[in-house]
């Protein structure tokens, strides 16, 4: 038995939406959603990433250091948000992966969760899509209960999570914990 | 510049104090550690004390130890500015697993209160 088995009522978390997803953002562009952890397109949008967008000293600044944090998330549940038909000058020749989100299992039954969308592709619904299917892929996964902290004057961020059923646990710092059964 | 490098749970601040010693040696610096008394501490503050005195006792600058009881924020910004320290270091290595920086309690307090210069060693 897995989370998602349980029957639907009121206190039951949604089932969330598996990967791979397809939709239209609110700039008209083709994205999808599919799990995996392709490597080289996540060090390009990660190294093209405003400084203004990180949070908390993720995503790292430098390749090296982009490289080893994506060696401990390499080993959680990955999704990627990609533009289907991306502009001629996208940070990437290939593949342009515009949001990343991950699930790490953090070995005490919890999962740690973290998103990130590109400054170009951010509040226009990529990461309410993106979040979901992370959750989905937590829910086949067997994964039920997941976590985050977020810097507490970061309103974007609070919003997609709440909107998503995540309750704040701890309030006392600059950073706030909230977590969620899925 | 005299500094003063709080700490409160001694794996989490060899890093600090480390290169604390570092600068001392090459700047002249006089070095105090104030061991603060942690709630959360699984060992009473006299052997996290003695703890401290052992690991610098091979060290060839001279640093004084000294406990601070109290809640750990204000007992340590009140010690720095009576003692009229030039600098308070601490220690600012948490991470959660996915690698978010974090920032305890004692540190948002010490930063918010202080009127001494405060660096984070991270």
């Amino acid at each position: 038995m897995t989370s998602n088995d349980r029957t639907a009522d009121a206190e039951s978390p949604p089932r969330f939406p598996r990967p791979p997803q397809s939709c239209t953002d609110r700039e008209g562009r083709s994205i999808e959603i599919r799990a995996g952890f392709p490597r080289a397109a996540l060090v390009s949008m990660y190294l093209d990433f405003d400084p203004e967008s990180r949070a908390q000293g993720l995503p790292p600044a430098t390749e090296d250091r982009i490289e080893n944090w994506l060696d401990v998330l390499e080993e959680g549940i990955n999704v990627v948000a990609w533009d289907v038909d991306p502009p001629a000058d996208c940070w990437d020749d290939d593949d342009c992966a515009v949001g990343h989100a991950c699930l790490l299992d953090c070995g005490d039954g919890t999962s740690e969760l973290t998103i990130f969308v590109h400054q170009d592709y951010q509040l226009a619904g990529i990461g309410s899509r993106l979040i979901r299917t992370l959750l989905g892929a937590g829910q086949a996964g067997g994964i039920d209960h997941v976590w985050l902290t977020v810097e507490r004057s970061n309103h974007v961020a609070m919003n997609l999570y709440r909107s998503v059923g995540f309750e704040t646990t701890s309030a006392a710092g600059i950073e706030h914990e909230m977590e969620t059964d899925i | 510049m005299d500094v003063v490098v709080g700490l409160g749970v001694f794996e989490e601040s060899v890093q600090a104090l480390d290169r604390t010693i570092e600068r001392a040696r090459t700047a002249d610096d006089s070095v105090t550690v104030a061991v603060l008394d942690v709630p959360t501490r699984e060992q009473p503050l006299s052997t996290v004390v003695r703890r401290v005195r052992e690991y610098l006792g091979d060290v060839d600058v001279p640093i004084d130890v000294r406990p601070l009881e109290g809640t750990p924020g204000p007992a340590l910004v009140t010690f720095a500015e009576e003692g009229a320290f030039d600098q308070v270091v601490l220690a600012n290595t948490k991470r959660t697993p996915m690698g978010k920086i974090q920032v305890s309690e004692l540190t948002e307090f010490v930063l918010l209160n202080s009127q001494v210069t405060v660096i984070l060693v991270r």
